[in-house]
Parts: C-alpha cells; sequence; structure tokens
C-alpha cells in the first residue's frame, strides 16, 4: 500500500517535473518578450513595444514573407510528389528499381540535413557553373525544402493509403466505374485528410527549417529563421522573443484548429459509415 | 516513422485492378525521377568531389582525356588527411559522443516519463500524449534560443544553478570550465539536445509501455517477484523495441546536429555539422566538406543498419 502511494506520488513528480522542463523554456521566452527591460532577469513592467518594434523591422517582415511563400510552394509541392510516390509504393508492387525508389523516398528523413543539404548546393553550384541556371536564392532553397518535405508528405499519405479497405474500390468497380472515376471519386476523397495533414506538416517543416536554407540561400534570399538565427548567434534579443511569441502562438492557434476540423471529419465520416451499415 | 510498420499486406487483386496502364508510368516516373535527380544525383556528386583534387576555384575534374586515354585523377588525401588531423577526427569523434550522452539522459528521464504516462488514468492519456508532441510543433531554432535566455547570465536558470552551488559541482566534473559560467559550455549544449530531442525518445517509449500487458506484470508478482524485479525483468525487457527506436531517433539527428552547438555551444564542442559549414564556405574547400558529408553519412548509416536488422530479426522472431 505504502509502496503504490509512494509510486503514484512519484509518477505525478516525475511528469510534472518532465512537462515543467518542456515547457517552461518557451514559456519564459513569452513572458520575456513582455518584460520592458532588455534584460530578462529584471523585471521592469509590463511593454508591448518589442511587438510595436517588430511592425518596422522590414529584415524580418521581407524573411517571414519570403519563408511563407517558400513554406506554401513547399507543402503544394511535396503533397503532390508525396501522393504519387506513396500511390507507387503502396499500389505498384512490382516495378524496376522499387527497392531503390522505397530508399530515397524515405532517406531524407534519416539523413543530417547538413548532408542533404551540402550535396544539393553543391550540384546546383555545379550545375549553375555549366549552364548559367539555377541562381541561388528562393528556387534553391524550395528545391531543398521539397526534397525533405516530400519524404514527410509520402510517410503520411503513405500510412493511409495501406490502411484503405480495398472492398470500396472493388464495389466501385463492380458498380460500373471507371478506373479513373474510381481513382478520382473514391480513393482520393478517402486519402484526402492524410494529405490536408501532409500539407500543414510540410508547411510547418518549411517554415522552421534552418540548415537546408542557410546552405542554399543566397543573397537577397533570408528567410525568417535565418534572420533569427543570425541575431540569436549574437546575444539575447528582446525583437526576437517577441517574434518567437507571435510564432508559437500561430503555429499554436493553427495546429489547433487543424486537429479539430480533422478530428470532426472524422467523426462525421465515423458516423456515416455507423449509418451506412446500418442500412 | 513508418519503419515500426509490419508491411506483411498481400498484394490483393482489387489493387492490380485499379493501376491504370498508362497513369502508372507517370505516377512512378514523376517522383522517381525527381528523386535521382535531387537526391541520388547530389549523392554521387558528393562522393565524387570527395575524391577530387581541390582546384583554384571548384574541384578538378575526376576522369581527364589525357595521352589518349581515360585517366582517373582521383585523390584520397582527403580522408587520409582527416584521420590525421585532430580537428576533423575530433569534431567526429565528440559528435558522437555528445548524441551518445544526449541519448542515455533521454532514456533516463524520458523512461519513467513513458512509464508513468503509461499507468496515468486511460482519460487522461490523450491529453498527456498531445503534450508531449506539442513542442514537436515549435521549431528548433527558437526552443535553443529559449535556453540561451535561460542560462545565460541574466537568466533564472543560471540564478538558480548558481544560488544551489550546483556549478561548482559541474565545474568540477568537466562539464563547464569555470564555476558560473553555464553559456556556451558542453553542458548547455547537452541541456538543448536532450530538451529538443525528449519528446522523440517518449514517444516511441510510450507507445510499447502503453501496449504491455499488464497480466505479465501480475503474473511476475503472483510468482513473488518484487516490483523492482519485475520492473526490471519483466517491463524493461518487454519494452526493448520502445527503447531502441527511441535511442535511434534520438541519436541519429543529434549527430549532424547543427542549430544547437551553432547557439548553445562553445569552442570547445566543435561538432561535425559545423566543420563542414566552415570547410565549405570559410575555406570554400569543396573536396574536405564533401569528404567529411562523407564520413557523417557512414556514421549514421551504421546505427541505422544495426537498427535495420534489430528490426527483421524482431519481426521474424517469435513475439
Amino acid at each position: 500500500m505504502i509502496i503504490q502511494r509512494a509510486h503514484a506520488w512519484l509518477g505525478r513528480a516525475w511528469l510534472a517535473a518532465g512537462f515543467a522542463f518542456l515547457f517552461l523554456p518557451i514559456l519564459s521566452m513569452m513572458v520575456y518578450s513582455f518584460n520592458d527591460s532588455p534584460i530578462p532577469n529584471v523585471w521592469r513592467g509590463f511593454t508591448l513595444k518589442w511587438y510595436q518594434a517588430l511592425g518596422s523591422d522590414t529584415a524580418l517582415l521581407a524573411g517571414l514573407w519570403l519563408s511563407l511563400k517558400i513554406a506554401f510552394l513547399t507543402a503544394c509541392g511535396a503533397v503532390v510528389l508525396g501522393t504519387l510516390a506513396a500511390f507507387a509504393l503502396v499500389r505498384y508492387r512490382r516495378f524496376r528499381g522499387r527497392t531503390l525508389f522505397a530508399g530515397m523516398v524515405s532517406a531524407p528523413l534519416v539523413m543530417p540535413e547538413v548532408v542533404i543539404g551540402l550535396s544539393l548546393l553543391l550540384t546546383l553550384v555545379s550545375l549553375q557553373r555549366s549552364i548559367g541556371v539555377p541562381e541561388r536564392g528562393m528556387l534553391t532553397i524550395w528545391l531543398g525544402h521539397l526534397l525533405v518535405g516530400m519524404a514527410y508528405a509520402t510517410v503520411v499519405i503513405q500510412a493511409r493509403l495501406r490502411d484503405l479497405p480495398p472492398a470500396l474500390e472493388e464495389a466501385a468497380l463492380d458498380l460500373g466505374a471507371r478506373p479513373h472515376q474510381v481513382f478520382w471519386l473514391v480513393t482520393l476523397p478517402m486519402v484526402a485528410q492524410s494529405m490536408l495533414s501532409a500539407w500543414l506538416l510540410t508547411f510547418t517543416l518549411s517554415l522552421d527549417d534552418v540548415v537546408m536554407s542557410n546552405f542554399l540561400s543566397g543573397p537577397g534570399a533570408t528567410t525568417m529563421p535565418l534572420v533569427i538565427l543570425s541575431r540569436a548567434r549574437l546575444g539575447l534579443n528582446p525583437g526576437v522573443n517577441a517574434a518567437a511569441t507571435l510564432i508559437v502562438v500561430a503555429v499554436g492557434v493553427g495546429v489547433a484548429v487543424a486537429g479539430y476540423l480533422i478530428a470532426r471529419a472524422e467523426r462525421r465520416r465515423a458516423q456515416e459509415a455507423a449509418a451506412a451499415a446500418r442500412a | 516513422m513508418s519503419t515500426t510498420h509490419p508491411t506483411n499486406n498481400a498484394p490483393t487483386p482489387a489493387h492490380k485492378r485499379v493501376r491504370t496502364g498508362r497513369g502508372g508510368r507517370w505516377v512512378v516516373g514523376v517522383p522517381y525521377v525527381w528523386l535521382v535527380a535531387f537526391f541520388l544525383l547530389p549523392f554521387i556528386v558528393v562522393l565524387k568531389i570527395s575524391v577530387s583534387e581541390m582546384g583554384t576555384v571548384h574541384p578538378k575534374d575526376l576522369l581527364v582525356w589525357k595521352d589518349g586515354g581515360l585517366q582517373v585523377m582521383g585523390d584520397l588525401g582527403h580522408f587520409a588527411a582527416m584521420a590525421a588531423d585532430p580537428i576533423y577526427l575530433g569534431s567526429a569523434l565528440r559528435s558522437v559522443q555528445y548524441a551518445a550522452i544526449t541519448t542515455v539522459l533521454c532514456l533516463a528521464i524520458g523512461y519513467p516519463f513513458a512509464y508513468f504516462m503509461a499507468r496515468a488514468r486511460k482519460s487522461v492519456q490523450p491529453l498527456l500524449l498531445m503534450l508531449v508532441m506539442l513542442p514537436f510543433w515549435i521549431s528548433f531554432l527558437l526552443r535553443a534560443y529559449a535556453w540561451k535566455g535561460l542560462l545565460s547570465p541574466e537568466g533564472w536558470a543560471h540564478d538558480l544553478i548558481v544560488g544551489l552551488g550546483l556549478d561548482t559541482l559541474m565545474a568540477w566534473l568537466g562539464m563547464i570550465p569555470a564555476p558560473g559560467q553555464l553559456m556556451n559550455t558542453p553542458f548547455s549544449l547537452v541541456v538543448g539536445m536532450v530538451y529538443t530531442y525528449l519528446p522523440f525518445m517518449i514517444l516511441p517509449l510510450y507507445g510499447t509501455l502503453s501496449k504491455l500487458d499488464l497480466r505479465l506484470l501480475e503474473a511476475a508478482q503472483d510468482l513473488g517477484a518484487t516490483p523492482w524485479v519485475t520492473f526490471w525483468r519483466v517491463t524493461v525487457p518487454m519494452s526493448q523495441a520502445g527503447i531502441i527506436a527511441g535511442s535511434m531517433l534520438v541519436f541519429i539527428p543529434c549527430i549532424g546536429e547543427y542549430v544547437i552547438p551553432e547557439l548553445l555551444g562553445g569552442p570547445e564542442t566543435l561538432m561535425i555539422g559545423r566543420v563542414i559549414w566552415d570547410e565549405l564556405f570559410f575555406n570554400n574547400d569543396w573536396p574536405r566538406a564533401s569528404a567529411l558529408a562523407v564520413v557523417m553519412i557512414l556514421m549514421v548509416i551504421v546505427p541505422l543498419a544495426l537498427f535495420r536488422k534489430y528490426q527483421a530479426e524482431a519481426q521474424e522472431g517469435p513475439r
């Protein structure tokens, strides 16, 4: 009994300490962003001046705009390529070089970004020296993000595609649908939700990425994380605290809303399936 | 990650019927060509450059027409130089060392955490799981930066550690160069890496521990095992898959970590990612940077291959 009591208390204490470790640093940073004093430890009253300063911070705003553009394009491209790759892996069990293909799809998940960034950079620079394109900048950063994003998108979509019950597609075929109709009307709507998850995941990954961007950026193409990194290297910066707080809040709200919508869609589909089963 | 999924589902006839003859060429072809062009080819380029001689601006060609024949102008000197130079060898060893320390600490903190999570009331478990996953959505950069604000002399974690006198102990252990100096030390680096990668350890551990058959634990206790013995002889061996998966998810990215050492590390914690960067952008030495990248790939592939082998054996063997 005493052992069990101690066990429960130790458990609660360990969980509390662990969550404190995970969240206190971020929360401290958010609190610092409202501190009138630039020195974190000295609380000199509440202020919003660091946020106001962000409004006129052209370097950071330009970086944010570039990051958003790249993230949007990355997410769209990654979902297209990831969907194709997921179909290739799940539906086409035998084609030449399948092992190589499967390896290449998942390799960016485990390869250090430093290695991927370096190899892509050297290749693109060699290419540019011989044919003149591509110039280092937004395009090259996008290529790098797309490479990593595609791997994540494939994993997410592949998992859903593999669990899809074949009966629905068989039913559609038996009822006379053409294969392309089956694809557009049955298969795709069923994986659409995982495509949305993959889109959100790759969007945030691209928005956060530092290493690939650092290797592949050129003059004039500085993404927001690169701006933040160069300032954070120099030391503490209340402006970074404010920007970080806004990013964390924006991402948190976005994830919460997306999670809610996905959960709702899931519930509705489960209800429809149950109703269909009853009928 | 998908690696834990069993992939034993047999191809069904429906799948064969649904695939359309001509569409298939595009479904496989487009991502295939893309990956070959932007993933495989760059690796071959790096391999090639790593054994090339450096010209004045960029590496010389590997194959040269000379005296009416094709000659290979290879140079394995970069690898030899790396083995001899304490900077390169040291940075590679340090990367492994810090990755290993981080993995062990994550396991030491994360295992009890995942264990207690899995034993918490079923109704609160989804919430706990969500809280563990939440940091994934916060950028690595900002999480490392947050520690900068805590451990620098103006931060409260610094005050707390110094106030408790722990810094003297840490200096004695060699984690920091002198009492009171916490930032840009091996200590701050490891704190940042443990902080960043802890969720990667907890999630697979929770995955295996929450599926543990509690009747086995009861059986062990009925047969007279103490809770301590039950834990070490039953719970830990049964969660081996989670321990190994979590350790891989922490160890492998830590080897190639670049941002955290950049923000929280110091001059004595130079890791291989940073050395690659310096060789490329400060020394403009492509072959050296490429050779280091090849070394880094090997450092990642060896544990990965062991992991795959273990997984394959675990799937084949009786459960």
